[in-house]
């Protein structure tokens, strides 16, 4: 037999040959991959599968009787005003809070980036270190901090003549407030934006100014697009994690609050609040199974349409 | 196992939805006759003795964090029954925690629940009927006090011992009152006119600001104490019928929460009560911030502690008819079906509720109060035998005269409670009634649309619970 029939012999898939040292390889792949795939298909995709079958169910977790109801817990949504309402919660906090932390976290990033010496590490702890505070900490911080009488934030409004909202008893002002305390995690999106903007190169600048570029459209024209792949991650990261609040609003809202007098109403229902109330409050799993599924496919469609819209702005290096 | 499965698969996802968020077998061994057992209604040398021994599993109670109420009460047990031993979850009620622990391998044997939410879990099947229970130990169960024991009473048949018993009545803050010429005494608390104009003279106001809140009543916690006082009920008495849309009800949220926008913005209203230092020196009797309010009992013993000399008055909850009312709740120790050790769990639920028990208890807090030069005023507890020996021998308030009177008011209402029926829907009915009216509070809604939406979920949920 010939070198070149050995070789003939040789199976290609997906363009790879498959020799004997690619089949070596493959087994030390998934043996190292091992624990990623057992603890996804053991955390996450079963339950995700199981709980589209109890969607589909009146399973209750105290009985523990499940009985097919085809479609009942979808037609039931349709007919809850609190999926509507809590929808509408998340969706507005989502609208707001997004842009506002990113456009936020930009700007604490590019003076970041303009500090050196030895405040530069100080500073960049100092953003950081608020994200290292417990959920339910902060929920609690900021009841006090945004209490319409004696917190601090209207305290600072009134020095400036402003007359602050009850932030947490108007229900205009209860989704304003929680986003003003959302912001205290900026500090996440702040490392990765100041992760990028040291990763553009020097010269670009350089190159923009001998051009006659000013600051504003080397910003535009070098730093945006520059980090785009960091913004559109944290535009994804971000809005996924928005329309999941759910422990601050509840520890704020409905936590050791419950069956007190409150007057944020139903302006604090966030629609993960509502899915937990519905598991764990009234044991309706089946139905709370649904309203996730639901809250999973809204999710789906706003990252595939963002992926669809960031084809035109974000660049990626060697593409 | 298998019916397991799917909670905990669901519990996975939904706990994976909300963001980045103990025990040992019940194993009866060779059993052995221990002391006697937990005593109802009179010492426990007087009851039969209930063999027990082995491990169980008691959710609900914490014995290292706990007080010292708990802690020698715990101790108790441990001293009458050497042969079983007992693990504690150290924590309070948890309905996930409880709902995990039940599709464990180890599930609890005992719980020590709200007695409020009860009714959810006799409606599944989760508890064992107290019968057997009471039969091997022959408690008295006649000791409780029988709006507590109508709490955790389904069909006739009792599903736990009821443990504390809080129950409501005025806090009257004598300065305001003063301030304001009325006399607390001579007021009819059954007069809600009456009410709403020592509420207009109590409140005081700096410009828009409030800084005394007039009659603050307590809604929607207390909700069920006005329609009550009104000669309705939130709830059919066998807890399957929500009556949040009655006109008893519509009117009690109505006037309630007028009470509330007659002193001015309800939402600076709130956030001014939301400053309070409740359980401080600077509380919001002794900061002169309340004129009065209705509160549990154990309000009291904050107070005495806290801040000793302020004048207070103490008068019950009347109602319109002029009798006087107070509404109750507490904890209940419960038996959890399918249970591997259920002589062992009787034992423990029925000797942290029997009268020694409590009486050592109390005692115990008495003497530590005693050490630390700190007043105390007294455990209220479900079972009426236990409160009279701790009120009759471990309570001496004679030199808070202000306290003792507070303290005997209190003791006079006890048997004028009421409790919340046992509902399969419990949860859902309190969260439907709460989001009632609290949108009636914050404007966002009348009484009558609010209360007819919440009826509709509260039902729903009721109806629903049994599914």
């Amino acid at each position: 037999m010939t070198a070149g029939a050995q070789r003939s012999e040789v199976k290609v898939i997906g363009g790879v040959p498959w020799t004997r040292n690619t089949r070596q390889d493959l087994k030390w792949v998934l043996l190292f991959l091992a624990p990623w795939i057992i603890g996804f298909v053991v955390l996450t995709a079963g339950p995700m599968l199981w709980t589209l079958y109890l969607s589909f169910t009146n399973y209750n977790p105290i009985s523990q009787n499940v009985h097919f109801i085809g479609l009942d817990n979808y037609e039931r949504m349709l007919r809850d005003r609190h999926v509507i309402n809590s929808l509408y919660n998340t969706l507005f906090y989502t609208v707001l809070h997004v842009p506002l932390s990113m456009g936020i976290a930009l700007f604490l990033a590019l003076m970041l980036n303009r500090i050196g010496g030895r405040s530069a590490g100080f500073f960049r702890t100092a953003f950081y270190v608020p994200n290292l505070t417990p959920a339910v900490a902060v929920g609690t911080l900021f009841l006090m901090l945004l209490n319409g009488n004696s917190g601090l934030v209207n305290q600072a409004l009134g020095m400036l003549g402003i007359d602050g909202p009850s932030w947490l008893n108007d229900p205009a002002w209860v989704k304003p407030g929680i986003i003003i305390m959302s912001l205290w995690t900026v500090g996440n999106t702040v490392v990765i934006y100041f992760a990028a903007l040291k990763n553009v190169p020097i010269e670009l600048y350089e190159a923009a100014r001998i051009d006659g570029a000013n600051a504003w459209q080397q910003f535009r024209k070098v730093t945006v697009p520059m980090i785009s792949g960091a913004l559109f991650f944290t535009f994804i990261i971000n809005t996924i994690a928005s329309l999941q609040l759910f422990t601050e609003v509840y520890t704020m809202f409905f936590g050791q609050q419950q069956g007190q007098s409150s007057g944020a109403g139903q302006a604090a229902l966030f629609y993960v609040i509502y899915l937990f109330q519905q598991a764990f409050g009234v044991f309706r799993m089946g139905y709370a199974s649904a309203l996730a599924w639901l809250l999973f496919v809204v999710i789906v469609i706003i990252t595939v349409i963002q992926v669809r819209v960031s084809r035109r702005f974000v660049f990626y290096e060697g593409e | 196992m298998r019916r397991a499965v799917p909670l905990l698969v669901s519990l996975v996802l939904i706990l994976a939805a909300c963001g980045p968020n103990a025990s040992n077998s019940a194993s009866p061994t060779t059993g052995s006759t221990v002391a006697p057992p937990a005593s109802g209604s009179a010492p426990a040398e007087s009851q039969a003795p209930l063999t027990a021994s082995g491990d169980i599993f008691a959710y609900g109670f914490a014995y290292e964090t706990g007080d010292i109420i708990a802690k020698t009460r715990a101790d108790v047990f441990k001293d009458k029954y050497p042969d079983v031993k007992v693990t504690y979850s150290e924590s309070g009620f948890d309905d996930q925690k409880f709902l995990a622990a039940l599709a464990g391998s180890d599930k609890p044997d005992a719980v020590n629940l709200p007695r409020n939410k009860i009714g959810t879990y006799i409606a599944q099947g989760v508890l064992e009927p107290l019968d057997d229970c009471i039969a091997k130990t022959g408690f008295d169960t006649s000791v409780f006090y029988d709006a507590a024991k109508a709490d955790v009473t389904v069909d006739g048949k009792m599903y736990a011992f009821p443990e504390f018993y809080n129950t409501r009545n005025w806090i009257i803050n004598n300065k305001a009152f003063k301030d304001a010429g009325i006399d607390p005494n001579s007021l009819n608390w059954g007069d809600w006119d009456a009410i709403a104009q020592a509420n207009q003279k109590l409140v005081k106001k700096d410009g828009d600001k409030i800084t005394r809140i007039g009659i603050d009543p307590k809604i929607p916690e207390f909700l069920p104490l006005w329609v009550k006082a009104d000669g309705g009920s939130v709830m059919s008495d066998d807890g399957k019928t929500s009556q949040l849309d009655s006109q008893q009800t519509i009117d009690a949220v109505k006037y309630t929460t007028d009470l509330v926008k007659a002193q001015g913005d309800p939402t600076k209203w709130l956030d001014f009560r939301n400053t309070w230092d409740f359980f401080g020196a600077k509380n919001q009797v002794a900061s002169d911030q309340v004129g009065a309010w209705p509160m549990e009992q154990w309000y009291l013993n904050v107070l005495a502690q806290n801040s000793p000399d302020v004048d207070i008055t103490v008068k019950p909850f009347m109602t319109k008819d002029g009798q006087p009312i107070t509404y109750e709740d507490g904890n209940a120790w419960a038996i959890v079906k399918g249970t591997d050790n259920p002589d062992a769990a009787c034992a423990l639920a029925s000797t942290m509720v029997a009268t020694d028990t409590w009486v050592a208890a109390a005692k115990a807090r008495a003497e530590d109060a005693k050490s630390k030069n700190k007043p105390q005023t007294g455990v209220y507890t479900g079972n009426r035998d236990a409160d009279k020996i701790i009120f009759d021998q471990y309570v001496d308030l004679s030199s808070m005269p202000v306290f003792e009177a507070a303290v005997k008011a209190v003791l006079d209402n006890q048997e004028n409670a009421f409790g919340t029926a046992p509902s399969p829907g419990a949860a859902g009915f309190q969260t439907a009634m709460t989001a009632g009216v609290n949108q009636v509070l914050s404007g966002s809604a009348t009484p009558e649309d609010a209360m007819k939406a919440a009826q509709q979920d509260a039902q729903d949920a009721i109806d629903s619970a049994g599914s």
